[in-house]
């Protein structure tokens, strides 16, 4: 296929033209995918999240510098949040990237969430395998700003980079739950600002009270992004981690909880948007919906009756 | 992935040149999103060879360029240049700024697809913008 043969090549326009069709859901792109999946899963893939304003951005812009000293090509993923009331975004994380933007091994994407929660887009699963395909070694997902729950992250990334910032009041008590369970590493970043030790300090507590499994222990690193501190030392905690990974063979162990989700997942949209698609077409959605509206008809029966309709 | 369609117009917003002035260019980029557009918006001084590249890699529909420090004359067409050498002019350019009529001709000789200059309103850029971006996936 043309389009994937573009893109092994590395054909920066072509990888870019799939992602906006794998967004947009359009049939063409699921052949694409088909035929890259063979070329995925060498790359590492690397998550930072954390809430809004703690500066992921900057930190991922300066992590990719640090990378591409290290010789390694880089995607980056980024995503915002779209609008629920008018479905625009404005994606502005490249703003702090921009110094990438000619760097031919650099790839960097923008994704609204589209309504998606979780705190990624539907589609960076799919992103991260063409630039993994596209043979970028090392692939950075910057999520939307987190709150407690927006956790999908760890079902794609290798590493999982949790980023805080000190003088939030309790927004360390506020990571406490979820959050704090999905970090491989912790960082707090403009560390040059007032009560970063003691909120270094706070998440160390919290890490060492929770159960020692004999895993692998998240530490705590602080960085001052926008002037580049602490990048050496994050990137090294990073490597760190994925020899911990490599050594133990959990990164195969990861990848194939990843490839059960997006395969389930996959199923589950395909069944339903099937289901939906043939049950529209003998023409009783409306009327059933009335018969469920008018509590003539529970929905759990309604349900059963229309998968046994088409034979499931 | 999902088997629905939905296509999203996406433009990136660029502020080419050395000019601070980036109102406009903010002002433009709230109005498309709130037009339900996915708006890349990346910031102040922006070379044309950063636009073209990020142009590419976000695979948009359109290229809205501000510029106001009087440099549009060589800045827009060089951006055209760029997009045309990586075999992507299908992108619709336009651009915005205090820019005199005189330009505008030879602007649109250079395949810039449209001017704003200051008056014009947000919503003919939006208008504009949703009637000339390419219509396939």
């Amino acid at each position: 296929m043309e389009l994937t043969r573009k893109i092994l090549e590395g054909d920066v326009r072509a990888a870019a033209r799939l992602m906006t069709m794998i967004e947009n859901g359009a049939s063409e792109a699921r052949a694409a995918l088909k035929s890259l999946y063979p070329h995925t899963g060498s790359g590492y893939i690397i998550g930072i999240t954390g809430p809004p304003g703690s500066g992921k951005s900057t930190l991922t812009d300066e992590l990719t510098d640090e990378l591409r000293k290290r010789r390694k090509t880089v995607g980056i993923v980024a995503v915002d949040p779209t609008s629920p009331f008018t479905g625009g975004a404005i994606l502005a994380d490249r703003i702090r990237m921009q110094r990438h933007s000619l760097d031919a091994d650099v790839f960097i994407r923008s994704m609204a969430t589209r309504g998606h929660l979780g705190g990624l887009a539907r589609a960076t699963n799919d992103i991260v395998d063409v630039m993994d395909a596209a043979g970028k070694e090392v692939i950075l997902i910057e999520t939307v700003g987190v709150g407690q729950d927006e956790v999908e992250v760890v079902g794609t990334a290798h590493t999982c980079v949790v980023v805080s910032v000190p003088g939030l009041g309790d927004e360390v008590q506020a990571i406490k739950a979820g959050i704090l369970e999905i970090g491989d590493i912790f960082v707090v970043n403009k560390a040059d600002r007032e009560g970063a030790n003691r909120t270094a300090t706070e998440l160390e507590m919290m890490l060492h009270m929770a159960p020692d499994t004999g895993g692998w222990l998240p530490k705590v690193y602080k960085t001052v992004a926008t002037k580049g501190k602490g990048i050496v030392e994050l990137v090294d905690a990073i490597f760190e981690h994925k020899a911990f990974l490599d050594e133990r063979d959990l990164r195969k162990k990861k990848g194939r909880e990843r490839s059960e989700r997006a395969f389930l997942t996959l199923l589950q949209e395909t069944l339903a948007a099937r289901t939906i698609e043939r049950f529209k077409r003998n023409g009783s959605m409306k009327e059933l919906i009335e018969r469920i509206a008018d509590r003539e008809l529970d929905p759990y029966t309604a349900v059963e009756e229309v998968l046994e309709s088409i034979g499931l | 992935m999902t088997t629905q369609v939905e296509q999203k117009i996406r433009v990136l917003i660029a502020k080419p040149g050395l000019d601070g002035h980036d109102r406009g260019a903010k002002v433009i980029a709230r109005a498309f999103r709130d037009a339900g557009m996915e708006v890349i918006y990346t910031g102040l001084r922006q070379t044309p060879e950063m636009i073209a590249s990020a142009a590419i890699q976000e695979d948009v529909d359109a290229i809205g360029l501000s510029c106001l420090s009087g440099a549009h004359m060589y800045l827009f067409p060089r951006v055209m240049e760029l997009l045309r050498e990586r075999g992507a002019d299908d992108i619709v350019v336009f651009g915005g700024g205090t820019i005199p009529d005189e330009d505008i001709q030879k602007l649109k000789a250079a395949g810039i697809a449209a001017v704003f200059t200051p008056g014009a309103t947000t919503g003919e850029a939006i208008e504009f913008v949703r009637t000339n971006v390419r219509k396939t996936v």
